[in-house]
Formats: structure tokens, sequence, C-alpha cells
């Protein structure tokens, strides 16, 4: 509360006193170290400039390492130099201005009515005063004749990229930094604010540079490799080549020398300057190292990805943080995570010590560094920090605590911590959970919490982080817990929810065949934390039995209602109704499920107004966790207690269906062949609009299309439905139909760009077919399965297809990033406002409601605000 | 379905919630209510009225929520999952338009012609039943020069004439006939010249002409004169949508369809944002830019809400031109120099600030996390503080 608030930073251009001013002393000379190795005062390693060595004092300060902030000194230049990031605004400047008195080349009167124009839209609409600038400075340029002095106005040439020349009648003349210098002081003040400058902070004559502040030390460090030898900063490196010419330019003008050398010491000095703000000037060859690699000056040092804006500030390293992999536990709650014991020692909390925790923190502090659960530091009262690990006698320390003290403990199970996949791409990418330390050396995730992180356990790493304030804490526990964000604000619907054995779970245990005798029901309730009593059993002759329904229904709330289709209704299997023979309409009434599955259209991660929905939008965020915790977990047990694997022979179809989708393959052989033919004598249609080997293409496409869905279709028709492949596909735990013809039946056309394979060699794709074959077979049609094998030609067109797909990946992530990067940036001060409209930080308005309905899509039933339709059946049910 | 008795009882529950719902919503749920199989008793009638008033307030957003940010995320995170390069047939096989990333990315960079453009023209009663009409208005709309009916041109060089062929085929496909071509030749200027007119062929002698590069000349005037049709316009198709034909070309000129006999003013769609900007409008535009952002997503099967469109939409036309989302356009002109130097060309905004003394006040998102100062989003915004013990 009684931190200094930043309430705003000017900015401006260094006037020559100001740098004087500031500068602790001048920098004079180009040695650095004298023999032993001593900075040379007056270089500019100056000691004056900064303490760089631990326990050294500040000569100019007084401040150790770590307080001195480091001082600037600076150089005094022989002769000026251009800065080299204002040679366009002093371009514009010389054009714009007279040659003679320094007025902007516009008339008194033009000069006020623009000075309002500007004055008029400055705060308000900078885009439109930013633009008044510009056409003032085109304007003044046109003139030739100052219209206060009349003097005439001559031609101002810029070679880049530093060179001025005039163009007046006795020939082209170059223009000095030090004549420019001049005609910019007699620019007066009032004429600067139409140029777009503040002359308070920024008189332009200060675009020329007379004397060049050094930074401090800190900024430019020198390092020590090993050997004992220094190796100075690019900075540095640049800072003595600028004092060393200004040092011989010097000589050379106080021994006379002729105009050309001091012209040339001039020039080598604008150089030095210039790389030193800006190693890219497009025109000037960069600077080197002597090793050949550019040197990093301040310009690079700022922009870019790795710069220091973007490196450095906008994005910060930070501690109490840590990285592993991660693996899957299903068995720990969504809000949780596993933290290994290694981390927990590592990380810590700081608690404050209470009459209320006190023996708690002791035994902490007893146990010390090494033991779990410990504590690393004590901060006492007065500030004095404690590292336990050089205590000797702890359990004295111990007994030596008392209520103020900060105790620095371990993590322990419950703290609140939270949790980070890369890429960082929507909010739920960092959510909160409570961690749980176990055994191990990664963090470990429930499945259920996989999707909103896009996270898959194949090696992936993520990053954890301990909250140290009780705000943050407190704001991690309310807002980002998992459980408090099953709901995308994209949609407004479950992101997370189940995947793949979660799905082919629960439809086994629904599935209409299912049934379980008492044990089984008693397990499959045991691992959902079921506490009442069993129901009745469905069959209770010869043996009670009961559904898969049942022990789903008891996870239901007792006034939940729902009607709707399955994943498994498609194609022949699919029903409308409730009067069903596939058990694809899901039924639920008062909270009991009568008929149909739980698939990935009940259940499944992303699936807006499924069962899972309408649980959690409906019910309290205890009954969410409930939910995910609990009966998901009994859909994992009974695909536990079952069995669930794939096996060659789910893909394997038999010698009838095998001869079928030959005979389907040479019918359409056939009837590619006859397209040729009739391509070939002319007789071919074109489709209107493209040329006729087009049409010819677009339908031989057609026909191998039409000829691979047929060999899915009946290699569909001779799989038995209920093995474990299909009914993954079915279901929607994993795969899907076409997965399986082309494990079964036959991969298809390979495709690149949505054509078929054409390039390659000449006229083929491969040296094993005749040039412009149109057949299928040499243009990438695969007739084999996965499961009988693809033969040599046949995998070089699958790996020519999925090299298509890889480099679209790489292509696609890089130009979405930008995108989302550039929305994020364009979006990210917009808030909604306790009036409920739409506003940036600065102020201006964008929207007067929020969607012009004030709705959250994450709080909206599927971006409806009332979903009507799902209140008349929660009220009266579906039927009467 | 209600009872009768009960209608009075219904009107009761309106008007006790009219204050707290918008109107269009209790329409709705008056009009379920009614077309409902089943009849509803008072109780449930209340149950109906209350849960719905409890889920409009529990739907309602609340002040702080960083939106910006979450629209944001909520149209990049699906770009990932986007494919690249989808070329998708616009109901007819002959045209291409550019969708999924490429085309979203077009959008929010407010391109100036987008690299499909495309218009879809419906037509007045009179033109859009019948396929012959609308393909007259088709043949009106598509852009014809001479070179495009054109079979083969002589140059003879001996009388300095040049000797058009035409094509039959074509000329009865864009609906040509050799006196319009001959009428536009003879509103060129090209000198003087003799013209003989065949049945397939124009033959222009020139007596003035000395020279073989101004004959070159000439014969390229000649083909490249439009004949009619609006400028842009490289294909016009006709087909049918619902019970109308339509027409869909390839290439977009708004304002010159507009004015085309038999097209419908009202109904006239193109892709093209900066063209509807001009023509009709920024809030036009703005609209456009909803439904082609939504049009993306959706073909792609991307479930994204519209509000979150509609936002970026509102940014884009907030100032009452079309900007763009990035550097020339929203994120170049936000007023704090650190959030500008932290996007893109860092070193240019320092410079700028510089020289015209800029003040940084601090007030956004990203200079505060420059500076590491609280933002003012979310619970950042709150400035009210509750001191326990005092007062």
């Amino acid at each position: 509360m009684d931190d200094k608030v930043i309430k705003g930073v000017k900015f401006g251009l260094l006037s020559p006193e100001e740098i004087r001013k500031m500068s602790v002393t001048a920098i004079i000379t180009s040695e650095v170290y004298d023999e032993d190795g001593t900075p040379i005062e007056g270089s500019v390693m100056d000691p004056r400039l900064g303490v760089i060595e631990p326990g050294q004092k500040c000569p100019t300060c007084g401040n150790q390492i770590g307080q001195c902030p480091g001082h600037f000194g600076h150089i005094e230049l022989v002769r000026p130099v251009i800065h080299i990031g204002y040679v366009k605004d002093i371009y514009e400047l010389l054009k714009a201005t007279c040659r003679h008195c320094g007025r902007v080349l516009l008339s008194d009167e033009e000069i006020q009515r623009y000075l309002r124009m500007y004055k008029a839209t400055k705060n308000r609409w900078p885009s439109i005063a930013s633009r008044v600038i510009d056409y003032v400075k085109k304007a003044a340029a046109k003139n030739t004749i100052c219209p206060h002095c009349s003097e005439k106005q001559y031609k101002i040439k810029l070679e880049k990229p530093i060179t001025f020349y005039e163009e007046r009648g006795e020939g082209v003349i170059k223009l000095t930094p030090s004549e420019i210098r001049e005609r910019f002081e007699r620019i007066p003040n009032e004429d600067l604010e139409i140029l777009g400058f503040d002359p308070n902070s920024s008189r332009p004559e200060w675009m020329i540079l007379t004397v060049l502040p050094v930074p401090p030390i800190i900024m430019r460090p020198s390092i020590m490799i090993e050997g004992g030898i220094r190796a100075e900063d690019d900075l540095t490196h640049k800072l003595v080549d600028i004092v060393r010419i200004n040092e011989r330019l010097k000589d050379s003008l106080d021994s006379g020398a002729p105009q050309l050398i001091i012209d040339d010491l001039w020039d080598l000095l604008q150089y030095h300057v210039a790389t030193y703000f800006d190693n890219e000037i497009p025109g000037l060859p960069p600077a080197k190292h002597r090793s050949g690699r550019p040197l990093r000056t301040i310009a690079q040092r700022l922009k870019g990805k790795e710069g220091r804006f973007r490196g450095n500030l906008s994005g910060k390293r930070v501690d109490f943080s840590a990285r592993t992999v991660i693996s899957p536990d299903p068995n720990i709650s969504i809000d949780e995570v596993g933290v290994p014991v290694d981390i927990a020692k590592t990380l810590t909390v700081p608690e404050k010590v209470t009459k209320w925790n006190i023996e708690r923190m002791r035994q902490y502090v007893i146990n010390g560094p090494e033991t779990w659960p410990g504590a690393n530091y004590i901060i006492r009262t007065d500030g004095r920090r404690i590292d336990l690990r050089y205590v000797k006698d702890r359990k004295a320390l111990a007994e030596s605590i008392e209520p103020g003290f900060i105790v620095e403990r371990h993590l322990i199970n419950g703290d609140v911590s939270l949790f980070n996949r890369q890429p960082s791409l929507h909010r739920i990418s960092i959510m909160a959970h409570k961690v749980r330390i176990l055994p191990g050396k990664t963090f470990r995730l429930n499945l259920l919490v996989c999707p909103p992180y896009n996270a898959d356990f194949d090696g992936d790493e993520m990053n954890f982080h301990v909250p140290q304030s009780e705000e943050a804490r407190a704001e991690a526990k309310e807002i980002m817990l998992v459980h408090k964000n099953i709901l995308t604000p994209r949609y407004g619907g479950p992101i997370m929810g189940g995947t793949q054995d979660y799905i082919s779970g629960a439809y086994l245990l629904t599935n209409k065949a299912t049934l379980l005798e008492e044990e089984e029901v008693r397990e499959l309730l045991a691992a959902g934390k079921y506490g009442g009593e069993l129901p009745e059993p469905a069959i209770l002759s010869p043996r009670p039995y009961w559904t898969g329904k049942q022990v789903v229904s008891l996870f239901l709330p007792e006034d939940f209602t729902f009607h709707g289709p399955a994943n498994i209704s498609s194609g022949n299997r699919a029903c409308k109704d409730e009067l069903c023979d596939h058990d694809s309409y899901i039924v639920i009434k008062n909270g009991i499920l009568l008929e149909g599955v739980f698939d990935k259209k009940a259940i499944g991660n992303q699936q807006p107004e499924s069962v899972l929905h309408w649980l959690i939008k409906e019910y309290t965020e205890d009954y969410s966790l409930k939910v995910m915790d609990d009966m998901f977990k009994v859909f994992l047990k009974f695909s536990e207690m079952r069995g669930f694997t794939m096996t060659l022979q789910d893909v394997t179809i038999s010698l009838q269906a095998v001869k079928k989708i030959e005979e389907k393959i040479k019918s359409s052989l056939e009837e590619v062949d006859a397209l040729i033919n009739q391509y070939n004598q002319g007789k071919l249609e074109p489709i209107p609009g493209r040329t006729l080997e087009e049409t010819l293409e677009s339908k031989i496409l057609d026909t191998l299309d039409r000829l691979r869905n047929d060999a899915g279709e009946i290699a569909a028709t001779h799989l038995d439905p209920f093995n474990d492949a299909y009914i993954m596909a079915r279901t929607g735990a994993r795969g899907s139909l076409l997965n399986l013809t082309q494990m079964s039946a036959m991969l298809g056309q390979q495709s690149i760009r949505g054509e078929r394979l054409s390039r390659g060699y000449n006229g083929r794709v491969l040296p094993h077919y005749k040039m412009n074959d149109i057949s299928p077979e040499a243009k990438g049609f695969i007739f084999s399965s996965f499961k009988r094998g693809l033969n040599p030609i046949e995998m070089f067109y699958h790996a020519a297809a999925g090299r298509e797909g890889l480099v679209d990946t790489a292509v696609r992530t890089s130009q979405s990033g930008y995108m989302q990067r550039r929305l994020v940036n364009a979006l990210s001060d917009l808030r909604i406002e306790y009036d409920g409209s739409v506003r940036s930080l600065s102020g201006e308005m964008i929207q007067p409601l929020y969607g012009y309905d004030g709705v959250h899509p994450m709080k909206s039933a599927h971006g409806k605000a009332v979903d009507i339709n799902r209140i008349m059946e929660r009220v009266a049910g579906w039927k009467r | 379905m209600i009872l009768n008795e009960d209608e009075e009882f219904l009107n009761e529950l309106i008007e006790n919630v009219k204050k707290e719902m918008p109107q269009n919503i209790i329409n709705d749920i008056v009009r379920s209510i009614k077309e409902s199989q089943i009849q509803l008793t008072r109780n449930e009638l209340k149950k109906v009225f209350s849960l719905a008033l409890e889920d409009y307030n529990n739907s309602k957003i609340e002040p702080g929520e960083a939106i910006g940010t979450v629209s944001a995320q909520s149209i990049g995170e699906p770009g990932t999952q986007m494919t690249l390069r989808t070329f998708h047939y616009a109901g007819v096989r002959e045209l291409n338009v550019t969708l999924g990333l490429p085309r979203l990315i077009e959008i929010v960079d407010a391109r100036k012609i987008p690299s499909t453009p495309m218009m879809t023209i419906y037509l007045i009663d009179e033109y859009n039943k019948d396929r012959e009409r609308a393909l007259e208005v088709a043949k009106r709309i598509e852009y014809t020069k001479v070179e495009n009916v054109i079979q083969s041109t002589d140059l003879d060089l001996s009388n300095m004439s040049i000797t058009l062929k035409f094509d039959s085929e074509m000329m009865n496909d864009k609906g040509v006939t050799i006196e319009e071509i001959d009428k536009v030749i003879s509103k060129l200027k090209l000198g003087e010249y003799v013209k003989e007119i065949d049945e397939d062929r124009i033959t222009l002698t020139f007596t003035e002409i000395e020279n073989i590069t101004s004959l070159f000349k000439l014969r390229d005037k000649i083909l490249s004169a439009k004949i009619k049709g609006v400028k842009d316009i490289k294909r016009a198709i006709v087909q049918k949508r619902g019970d109308e034909y339509v027409i869909i070309t390839d290439g977009s000129n708004l304002a010159g369809v507009l004015g085309v006999k038999g097209v419908d003013p009202t109904r006239v769609e193109t892709n093209n944002i900066h063209e509807v900007e001009k023509v009709l409008g920024i809030e036009a535009a703005r609209e456009l830019i909803v439904r082609e952002l939504k049009r993306v997503l959706d073909e792609q099967g991307l479930d994204v809400d519209i509000r979150h469109v509609i936002l970026v939409s509102d940014v884009m036309t907030r100032t009452g031109t079309v900007k763009q989302i990035g550097r020339h356009g929203v994120s170049g002109e936000k007023v704090s120099v650190l959030a500008r130097a932290a996007f893109e060309v860092t070193v240019k905004h320092l410079l700028e600030a510089a020289a015209a003394g800029s003040i940084e006040e601090f007030k956004g998102v990203m200079e505060n996390i420059i500076i590491g100062q609280p933002i003012k989003l979310g619970t950042g915004m709150v400035e009210l503080v509750m001191r326990p013990g005092k007062g």
C-alpha cells in the first residue's frame, strides 16, 4: 500500500549541457588498462563510472555493488556528428525551414492556422495531429523563397545513410554537421511545435551531437574468460573506437593537418558514433568484432524478441518456479498436481508464525532444509534472514521463534500453485492446482485436465509456480482453480472432459450388454467413492445383476433430465427418438439413465450442450468436482476390470471381403481407363469454366475417392462391430472410421495440395512409370492397407504426402502465433467497466454494452444467455 | 402450451420479470411455452421464469473482466488448429475462395484487396426466377474486352491494316454481337482508317500510320477496349440458391454492380471489406468483418462465440475507418510509447517519442508490466480498499 507509484515518464533529447551535468568525468583517453591491469582514470572503464567488483566501494556514490546505480561519463566530440536515428527528421527539418532565418517556410497566417489545428487534435486524435505535422513539413518544403526573410532556398539532398548536400547555383555542396547544427539553432521555439518537436525537451540541434554520454560500466560489464583474459563488452569496444578517433581528429586539428585528412577523420568519427547507436544501418557496413561477428550495439540490445523490451521487460524470469516432465495420474483430483519431493524441498512458501501455528512451524524448522516437510529460511522480525542450511542447532533455533517471524517452509499438500504448459494460447493454459507431494521426479496430472493445456505424456514438460503473497494465493484459489475453469470462455462449453479410455470405458459400462455382479458393482462404486445404498438389481434371478446404466445413474443428481443422440448414433445405427434399437439415443429422467450409452457426445471434452455440460453448468462447483473426480474414475475402473486393447485381428477382414474389394478396385480402374480413353479421343465433356485436363483430373479423383469409400464400407460391414478398435472409432474415444479403413482395406489416394502427386521427375512422380502416365498407380494411389503393408513405391507416395503435413504444421504455427500476438496486443487494454461497457484503459469506448447484451460467453449456455429449451426440459421434462 | 385460464397468470409472471430481463429473452420464453407440446402447470410456469431469471443473472459479465484478451485468445487459439491453404468451392466448381488461416489473417490485416475477391449478387424478382433472365444480367456484369472474344488478329504491314477475327462461340458465351464490337471500335480514337466488316471479322486499314510500332499500339488499344460489363469482374456465374437464381462473381466491384439493371441493390454481397466501407459506410464494414470472420471459423468447424468476433470487429472499426490489427493500425496508434516500443519497431518509437517530448502515462497493461506495477484489469481495477481497525 505504501509502494511508490510511477505516474509518468517524459521522453526527450539530452542537451549537451545536460549530458555534461550528469557526467562524473570526461573520457579522454583510448587506453583502458595500464600494465598491471588496473583501469585508467579518464578511460571508458574509469572507476568513477561505478563499481564492478564485489566488496569495492564506489568512488562516486560510496555504495557497494548492487546499491550503486552506475554513473555516466561523457566524451567531448571535437567535431559534431549526426545522431543516426534522426537522419530523417534532420532531412525534413532542413527542407522545411529557412536556411537563413530558421523560420518554417510558411507565412505567419498559415503557421497560426496549422498550429490551431495541431493543438485542437493533439490530445484527442494523435493520429490526425501527426498528419497535420506531415502536411506542414510537405507544404513548407515546397516553398523556394522564405516568406519571412525572402532568402532563396536550395534543394537539399540526402545521400543515404548520413551525408547531406545542398544544390546551390554554384554546384552541389556538402553540408557539414556543424552547418546543420547552426541552422537548427536559428529555428525559433514557436515554429518547432508544428514540426512535431517539443522545444522544451527536444531542441533539434541536440540531434547533432557535440557531447556523447558514456554509459555506466554495469550496463557493459567485461567478462573474465579462463586464463584471466578480459573480454570487453561490445559497447565498450565501440566507445574505445570513438575516443580513439576523437583523439586523432583533435591532434590533426591542433597540428593543422590538411582539410582532406580532417574530413576523413570526421567521417570516421561519424561512422563510429552511428554504429555505436545502431549497427544495422542500410548502406553502412556493420562494425565487426575481430572474429567477424557484428557488434551488438544499443539498437540491437533493445529490439527484437530477445531484446530488452520483449525479452526482459515484457517478459521476465521469475523465482519460485520449477519445470519437469509430466506424467498421468488418474487417482489424484483434477484440482491437484503431483509435485516431486525434491521440488517441494526447494520451493518455499513464506508463512507468518502465529500463536496458532507456532508448533507446526517449530517442527518445520527442526526438520530443516533436508527433511520434508521442513523449512529453508527464517526471517526474523528485524528483517534478518537465517539460512537453515548453516544452522547447527536447529532445535534451539526452533525454540527461539516467536509470532511475527516468517518461516519459508517447504511446499506441503494443499498449497496453491500455478501450473502452465506452453504455448500459452489461452488463459486456461495456466491454472491453479493444489499441491500434492508425491514420490518420483515428474509432475503428475489428472488426465481430464489435458485438453485445456493440450498436454500429452510423450515427453511434455510443464512449468510450476508458487505464489508468494496472500493476495496472489487468494486470487489463484478463487479464480484460477481448475474446477472453476471447466467451461471455456471461447464458446461456453466444457473444455475438460473424457478422452480416450474414459470414453470407451463409459461406453462399455453403459452398454446394454453389460451386466454386473454385486461384487463388481461394489468395486466400481468404491472407485467412485459412492457412499449410499445399492439400488435394486435390474435382474433378480437366477442371480442378482445390475446394469452399467444403474451404476452411472447413482452419480447423477436426482432432478437431472436430458435427451439427445449419442456419438454412435450415425449411419445405420442412427436414432432420432427414444424408440431406438441401437441404444444410441440418451434419455435421462430424474437422474436415471434410462436409455442410450455414454460416449464422446455425452461425456467427451469440448462437447457443448452435452450431458457433461449441463451437469457442470446447472449444479454447484462442488458437484462439478465430484463428477470429474469420482464419476469418471468409475469409467476407468470398468475399463480396467473388463480389459481393453486392440489386436491385429481387429483390423483383419475376411477373405470374402478382400475379394469384394478387389472387384471394386478392378471396376474402378476400368472406369478410370474409360475416362482416359474418352479424353484421348477428345470425347470428354469439359466442366464449364475448366479445361479438359482439369475435368479429367477431377473425374478421376472422384472415381478413386468413391473406390476408397466403397472399400471402407465393405471393410466396415465385415468387421466385428464390437471389437475394441471399432468401439474406439464409433464412440469417438480414438481414431476414426477412416483410420480403420486405411488399416484394414486400403490407404487410397495420396495428395499434395489437394491434387494427385505429380512432381518429382519430368512428367512423372517416379522413374518406374512412363512419362505422362496418368493411371492411378502412377500418381499416388495406394491399393494396400496398413495391415497388408505398402510396397516400396506406395511407401514413397505415403511419405511424400506425409511430408506435406509436417511442413504445413511448421508454417502454420508461426503464422497463427504471430496473428495471436497481434490480436492480444491490440485488444489487451480492454476491460468491462462498472456500467457494463467495454473501454480501453486510456478511456476509448469500444462497446456501450459488452456484446450488446452484457452476457459473458463463459457463463452463457453455449452462447445463449438463457437456453429456454433446456429450462423447459428441466422443469417439465422432455415428453409426457 | 398452457390452459386458457392460466393466460393471465403468465402475463403476471412476464410483468414481474420485465424490468430484469431483456424483452427478446422474455419473448423467447413465451413463444417456447406456447409452442411446447407439454401443458405446463402454474407451478411449472413459475419455475420456468425463476430459472430463466437465475440463468440470465448468472450469465452477466462482471466489471473488470479483461475481455479484450479473452476475445483475442478465443480467436487466436483456434488458429493453431486450422488447416493452411484451404481453398473451398463457393458452391460452384469454377470458383475458389480462400478460407482458413490465410483468410483469417487477411481479415485482421485489413488487406486492401482480398486474395480472392468474390461477390454474391441477388436479383430483383423479374430476373431471379428464370435462368435465362439471370444469365442476361450476368452477361451485363461480366467484364468483357475485345480481347476476350477474339480468335486471332492479323497485321498486314504492307497495307497497314489490322484484321480481327472473332470467335463465335466466345461471343455467344459472353453475349456479344459484332455490331456491338463495331460500335466500341468506332468510339475509340484511332485516327483515320477504312473499315470493312465481315460476318466474323473486322478489318481496319489505316491511312495515316507510317511505322509498325504505332500499328502495334493501335492493335493493343483495340484489344483492351471494353465492350461491356463492370470493371474487375472477371467471371459471373449463375447459380440456384433456394428458389431463386443468384450471380456469383470472381472479382469484386460493389459500386459498379449496384448500378446494373436487374440487380437487387439491397442484396449484394462482397468479401472486400474496404469496398464496403467506401460504398456503404463503416457500419456495413463492421458487419462484414463479423460475418467473414465467423464464416471462416465456422467453415473449419471451430466453435467461437460471436461476441468475441464482434469485439474484434468493433475494435477494428472504432475510429470510423477500418484499422488493421497490428503495427499499422490499432497497435500502432496506442497512446503509450512503451507499449508501442514493446510490440514492434522498438527503436523508431523511442526516437520519435524523444523528439516529440511524449509523456508515458502508464495507463495500459503493457506499460505497467514493464515497470512492474499492478495493471488496472480484473482484480487490479478495484481502487477502494478496506483498512480494518480504522474508523
